[in-house]
């Protein structure tokens, strides 16, 4: 509060914020318990049941978990699929933003209704769909065999339905950004003789930079946590084709549950870091918004 | 807003650089099958092979590198046998199938041409170097006081089994229980194929059925693999019965403790004959068919027997096998699927495919 107070330069927003809560001190007790109780029940307390399982065995064993060749394998194979797959979910949001945000043409609603349709589409379909495309008896199936390409139970189909799933994410984010921005900075530019390219690197992108690695954050998050649609294109060859999250459920079924658990808090670990990025990227992405807003209405007012 | 290049600029070469990182990584960890003194061969199996493999694929590295001098590594993939079967007929690259009965292999025959039809004839036994029966587990105390198949279908007992649909084993429990009505109801299974008994066998068919039915109404959830089933029972503390392996049930107690669980064994169960099999077509691709048949065949070996019964699987030449570890199986009246049900392909035609007896007695 004091800091929130010391930073937002308007004065007099504390006193009104007193006054607009007036139900009685009861309810609002009971709410908050609740909200709590809640959070407790679901997310606090499912996180501390990792981390127990993991030491269950003392750190000796957790930390053994990590030196088995396979889960190094899963390891490697999670972190490559999101450094393949978020960069390029990147590179597309951006530039679908941008088209989006910055232009007028025909069709836009269709595509801004297509970049949500992995949001729509259960995980498990996206994978069969794959299947479907690139499998032995797939619609490209044959003439991928004769090229010897492997697509559909290794590393390549992995990655693919990765960024299926992880597609929409950077677009999401920047598109009510880009929009609420408008094309004047950039018209600016173009007047005083910056190109088009001059004009993306020093304008366009250094104002959406925060709403932008907050996508890539949530995108991330996503590409490393998939299970479902990586799961039905896997193939599940241990040391091979198994994601963390699917070696989590390996393990678990072997009777390792230690191991288990100690992938999983990794898994939890690498979440709350995100948690942590995301929330302070948010911050600065809502104080981005609210100022081209405030832009906004400035102008408006003034025409 | 006009400063603040120099952060997002870092982060993108940054991304750039860890994904060219990965790549190289990447690279370096993948495939490279016969090339030179390293092999790798890919061993696709059914949900509860977990540990035999394990031990057996170490036995057969060492066996081949001191036959041959060269090093071998296996890589397994585990799951519902069903949905297994699946994977390698969309494009899973197995050299080896170890599967839980004969007809997902069959399948894989009928809808590729990976595998000749004749492919269960290859290796001794029909293919299968060790064989199983489905036993019931239970809570310590047997506390519903289940003995036999009949006492699955009394009062609120809640019975825990797999999809028949993907798991093997879900179908040789069926096929089991199946099977037990019409010896109860016969006497003697030889008379299923005299045709003057044909009336009695029609009304004991019809027993089964009700019986089977009856059955499945008890069974609260469907998991897809036998091992998801062990851990709804064993872990979740579902259910009162798991309808098992013997090998599952032996090492559900083994593994959380004989103070939680017993095994029960029934009157009359099933014989199951889980078979191994190269995948032809796959083995000539990677070349890599030499070590594939001799890792099939050690399975056969003296070696490769004992760790099937030291695993609870019931090894198929229990002379290769010292008499203290066949000791463990308990003594257990089995019938086969060819005697009782003219073989897999009727079997599956009639109760496990599309609106088979299956899709019409399960309602969940």
């Amino acid at each position: 509060m004091a800091t929130g107070t010391a930073t937002v330069p308007t004065s007099g927003a504390p006193a009104q914020q007193r006054v607009a809560t007036t139900e009685p001190w009861l309810v609002r007790g009971m709410l908050t318990v609740t909200a709590l109780g809640f959070l407790g029940l679901f997310l606090l307390m499912p996180l501390v049941g990792v981390f127990a399982q993991a030491l269950a065995k003392g750190w000796g064993v957790y930390l053994q978990s990590f030196r088995d060749p396979d889960a190094l394998a899963a390891i490697r194979l999670t972190l490559f699929t999101a450094a393949v797959a978020v960069p390029m979910s990147t590179a597309f949001g951006l530039a679908a933003a941008w088209a989006i945000g910055k232009f007028q043409f025909r069709g836009k609603n269709v595509l801004i209704t297509l970049i949500d349709l992995p949001f729509t589409v259960s995980p498990v379909v996206a994978g069969l769909v794959f299947v479907l495309i690139f499998g032995r008896n797939g619609w490209l199936g044959p003439w991928l065999q004769a090229h010897g390409i492997q697509i559909i139970y290794a590393v390549p189909g992995i990655v693919l339905v990765t960024l299926f799933v992880t597609f929409p994410f950077v677009a999401r984010e920047l598109i009510p950004l880009m929009q609420a921005q408008g094309t004047e900075e950039e018209e600016a530019a173009r007047v005083l003789g910056a190109s088009g390219w001059h004009t993306f690197w020093r304008v366009t992108l250094p104002n959406v930079k925060w709403a932008l690695l907050y996508g890539v954050i949530l995108c991330n998050a996503r590409a490393m946590g998939e299970f479902g649609a990586v799961s039905v294109v896997s193939g599940h060859i241990r040391g091979n084709t198994n994601t963390m999250p699917l070696q989590v459920e390996i393990l678990y079924n072997d009777y390792n549950f230690v191991a288990a658990f100690s992938i999983a808090s990794l898994l939890a670990v690498l979440a709350l870091v995100t948690l942590v990025l995301k929330s302070v990227f948010e911050w600065k992405v809502a104080r981005q918004l609210a100022l081209a807003e405030r832009i906004e209405d400035a102008e408006e007012s003034l025409s | 807003m006009r400063s603040g290049k120099t952060p997002l600029g870092c982060s993108l070469w940054i991304g750039i650089g860890l994904a060219g990182m990965a790549m190289g990584l990447a690279g370096c960890g993948g495939g490279g099958n016969a090339d030179g003194q390293r092999i790798e061969i890919l061993n696709v199996s059914y949900d509860p092979t977990r540990e035999l493999y394990k031990q057996f694929n170490e036995a057969f590295a060492q066996h081949w590198k001191d036959s041959t001098g060269t090093e071998v590594s296996i890589r397994m993939s585990h799951g519902g046998a069903g949905k297994q079967a699946r994977a390698v007929i969309d494009g899973l690259e197995a050299d080896v199938m170890t599967l839980a009965l004969a007809y997902d292999i069959d399948a894989i025959h009928e809808k590729t041409d990976l595998i000749p039809q004749d492919w269960q004839k290859r290796l001794p036994h029909n293919s299968c170097p060790y064989t199983s029966t489905i036993v019931f587990l239970v809570r310590k105390g047997n506390p519903k006081g289940i003995h036999d198949w009949d006492d699955l279908v009394k009062g609120d007992v809640s019975v825990i089994t797999p999809n028949p649909k993907t798991s093997g084993g879900a179908r040789w429990n069926y096929l089991a229980a199946w099977g037990y009505v019409l010896q109860q109801e016969l006497g003697d299974l030889a008379v299923l194929d005299d045709p003057q008994k044909a009336e009695a066998v029609a009304k004991a068919q019809e027993k089964a059925r009700r019986f089977v039915t009856e059955l499945y109404r008890h069974v609260p959830v469907l998991d897809s693999g036998a091992r998801g089933s062990t851990m709804t029972f064993v872990k979740n503390g579902m259910g009162d019965v798991l309808l098992a392996w013997e090998n599952e049930a032996f090492l559900a107690v083994n593994e959380l403790g004989p103070d939680q669980f017993e095994i029960v064994v029934p009157s009359v169960s099933i014989l199951a004959e889980p078979p191994v099999t190269v995948v032809d077509k796959m083995v000539d691709k990677h070349g890599t068919r030499e070590v594939a048949e001799a890792y099939l065949k050690y399975l056969y070996s003296e070696r490769g027997q004992a760790l099937a019964a030291k695993n609870y699987y019931r090894p198929v030449a229990p002379s290769k096998v010292p008499e203290e570890d066949m000791q463990r199986f308990p003594d257990v009246q089995r019938f086969s699927v060819d005697d009782v049900f003219g073989g897999w392909q009727k079997a599956q035609q009639m109760h496990f495919n599309d609106g088979g007896v299956f899709d019409e007695i399960y309602k969940p």
